[in-house]
């Protein structure tokens, strides 16, 4: 499909800003593996922090780089299966909100004044411009999904008996989780942080600021997740050379998580005070609620591709899998979903553990979790989006891929390095090693009386894998930024592989309308958060004043 | 709706494995007391660091986190004791980790978390601040050290 120059370009800077960027995220990446297994004895390396390093490390990988794409993605599925172009206007603005957001985020994270990580737990108070540029960058993304919506009633006028594409459900399914559970936050931001971090209120309720992040911090891996499950119900099948396997369980899972993304929320504070046990329990049973559209997902996406292994070839129980095109340099998102699906699966069971109730007292805040959400965001989630942004882009601009035979391989190394970076981590975290520390100057020092040799081998594997993956990483951004500055072949359009259902099921409607979905999600999260807020508001004691990271003193004042 | 014999039979395998996943999971709860923290309401007392000894086997501990340290630093009980921990912060969020024994608390200002566990092995048990809180943060340790009386 034809596009308009203006849309081309939006899209060009929606995915290439994100890829510069992580050459930053990336680096932080490496430098927190050296750092943690003690080859580093010091609080900083070129002038920037590690905790520095880190918020900057999860600022741009976790929640930049994936709200540019899953905008810039929202565009290219509505846009392509609509075939008519969202309204310029409104790309504009969604882009240049997100963008002043992200630039004021990283002026104060550079300049050292928002070393908070990115879940900015207060009474540690970044400067104002970090929490108003998280606040742009989340209104930022909010624009599209009324201009979409307006898009697909329109559409659904014409077209009531058809089933709605399945790249489009997930795209409105995704965006609306995300407007639901980043009023939670922006709440938290707006309404709660920046007033006291400028000083105009002096306390600020920590158990409450919590409670609302994690509102918003679980559905928030499921708004990264979705782009990566679309992708794997409607491209994969195709580039696999077979089916989707069932066009109806890819909308049943869709609509599972429209249900059960943010009622969850609370099994991020299974350790916290305030939260009553019965409370956390529930949000646990909720939980395994959300991994039965996980694991429909998993089955359908297996049988799609046996389909299409058996489709090309392939015999036997496992013969199938030989014939599936794992190197094929025109099929080259196949290595990058596959990738990603072999990671999520560690990723998933890891997440079931993290999800059982007292089984997160064993693994909560040590370094497992880091080690189980690199497999998640960092493997579906990242291998997809990277993948993905590079596709897009050469068709886009019609420009041939740089290094062809290099960006099949990529994914792997990125495989290869992750599953060592993660089992060290996992294994460490196992051990009690804490994660978001600096281990290099106390724990990972034989000179200091913290010292831990027990954590010597799992810090060294995480530092292995970290290495591979930096270099994956590299070669990623390198053949991008080369794929840009190549040649142009031809025009360029618009181009996404779409897939074709085996089981193409008649269209039901309770599957194809959000208002009831949308009536039972408010249900449920009422259930999930009225006793979570209840319990908060009544266990906690007096706020908190402003404290800065070096300083034990609070703020009493801030200059007016 | 018309539905495969074979997909029945998965929606109930699948079914029954999330049945066995709670039933599990409520089991060790009770059999292994293995929790999560209860929470209580606010109360100001909790906010002095300090050790109660109960009876010869029963303690108190009211921890108390702030940057960079825990009050108390060292906590000496003799072997089986059982100790109930108080937990809080006078400033910004901490962990407190004793990975050995599976504790696991966030210490939050204006809120008192807690949990009991049972030291029934003599030796020195790190307590590990797992929270960012700060520059400090890496420093950031206490032990129980639990000897033979
Ligand atoms: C070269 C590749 C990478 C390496 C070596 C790496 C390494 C690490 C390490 C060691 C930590 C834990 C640090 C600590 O807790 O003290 C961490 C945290 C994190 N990483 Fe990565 N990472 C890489 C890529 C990524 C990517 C691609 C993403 C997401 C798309 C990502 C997302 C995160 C997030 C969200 C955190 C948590 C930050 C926090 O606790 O505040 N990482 N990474
Ligand atoms: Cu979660
Ligand atoms: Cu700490």
């Amino acid at each position: 499909m034809q596009v308009s120059k203006s849309f081309k370009r939006v899209i060009f800077l929606e995915l290439a800003i994100p890829v510069a960027l992580l050459t930053i995220g990336i680096y932080h990446g490496l430098m927190q593996t050296i750092y943690r297994a003690g080859v580093l004895h010091q609080t900083s390396f070129a002038k920037l922090d590690y905790y520095q390093g880190l918020t900057l490390h999860g600022v741009i990988n976790a929640l930049v780089l994936t709200t540019f794409f899953a905008v810039a993605f929202g565009h290219v599925t509505i846009a392509f299966y609509f075939k008519r172009e969202p309204n310029k206007k409104l790309m504009w603005l969604s882009f240049w909100l997100m963008l002043t957001g992200v630039l004021m985020a990283a002026g104060a994270m550079l300049a050292g004044k928002a070393s908070v990580l990115y879940t900015f737990y207060p009474p540690l108070k970044a400067h104002p411009l970090f929490y108003l540029g998280a606040a742009l960058l989340i209104i930022g993304s909010w624009v599209p999904l009324f201009d979409w919506a307006r898009m697909y009633n329109q559409w659904k006028r014409f077209n009531p008996e058809t089933k709605t594409p399945l790249a489009v459900l997930g795209t409105l399914i995704n965006f609306i989780i995300w407007f639901v559970c980043t009023l939670a936050v922006a709440y938290e931001v707006l309404v709660l942080l920046i007033p006291w971090s400028l000083g105009w209120t002096d306390t600020v309720n920590v158990n409450l600021a919590r409670t609302l992040f994690w509102f918003f911090g679980h559905a928030l891996v499921y708004f990264w997740l979705l782009p990566a499950y679309v992708m794997f119900y409607t491209v994969l099948p195709k580039v696999a050379g077979g089916k989707l396997y069932s066009d109806l369980a890819g909308r049943v899972a869709l609509f599972l998580f429209l249900l059960f993304s943010i009622p969850v929320g609370v099994h991020h504070q299974y350790s916290d005070p305030t939260i009553a046990q019965g409370v956390k329990f529930f949000h646990g049973m909720l939980t395994y609620g959300v991994s039965i559209p996980s694991f429909i997902t998993a089955f359908t996406l297996a049988a799609s591709l046996e389909y299409a292994g058996r489709k090309r070839g392939g015999k036997g129980l496992f013969g199938w899998m030989s014939k599936l095109p794992w190197f094929d340099e025109n099929r080259f998102l196949f290595a990058y979903f596959i990738g990603g699906l072999i990671l999520f699966v560690f990723g998933g069971v890891t997440g079931i553990i993290n999800a059982s109730y007292s089984l997160n007292t064993v693994v909560h805040n040590t370094a497992w979790l880091p080690g189980h959400f690199h497999m998640t965001v960092a493997g579906p989630v990242f291998l997809g989006i990277v993948g993905m942004s590079l596709y897009i882009y050469s068709k886009l601009s019609g420009k041939k891929i740089a290094m062809p035979k290099l960006n099949t391989i990529i994914p792997y190394l990125w495989v290869i390095g992750m599953l060592i970076f993660s089992f060290g981590m996992s294994w460490g975290g196992l051990r009690g090693e804490p994660r978001r520390t600096n281990l290099g100057t106390s724990y990972l020092n034989p000179e200091n009386p913290l010292f831990r040799a027990d954590w010597v081998p799992t810090t060294l594997l995480a530092l292995l894998g970290g290495i591979i993956m930096f270099i994956a990483g590299m070669l990623f951004i390198l053949n991008f930024f080369a794929t840009i500055l190549g040649k142009k072949k031809n025009a360029g359009e618009l181009e996404i592989p779409v897939s074709e259902a085996y089981h193409d099921e008649k269209r039901i409607p309770l599957f194809d309308k959000f208002k009831p979905w949308l009536v039972a999600m408010l249900v449920i999260i009422l259930l999930a958060y009225v006793p979570a807020l209840y319990n908060v508001n009544k266990n906690s004691g007096p706020g908190a004043p402003r404290f800065n990271i070096d300083n034990p003193v609070p703020q009493t004042s801030v200059k007016k | 709706m018309k539905i495969d014999k074979s997909e029945k039979r998965v929606v109930g395998i699948t079914l029954a494995l999330i049945g066995l996943f709670v039933f599990s999971l409520l089991y060790a709860k009770g059999k292994y007391k293995s929790d999560v923290p209860e929470c209580l309401p606010y109360d100001k007392a909790y906010e002095e660091p300090k050790i109660n000894k109960l009876d010869s086997t029963t303690y108190q501990v009211f921890s108390v986190a702030s940057m960079w340290q825990f009050q108390p630093a060292e906590i000496y009980v003799p072997v089986g004791s059982e100790v109930d921990f108080y937990l809080t912060s006078k400033d910004v969020v901490h962990g407190f980790n004793i990975a050995q024994k599976n504790v696991n608390m966030m210490a939050v200002h204006g809120a008192i978390n807690k949990t009991t566990v049972k030291f029934n092995k003599p030796g020195v048990y790190d307590i590990v601040c797992h929270e960012y809180c700060g520059v400090g943060h890496q420093n950031m340790r206490a032990q129980v050290i639990v000897n033979y009386p």
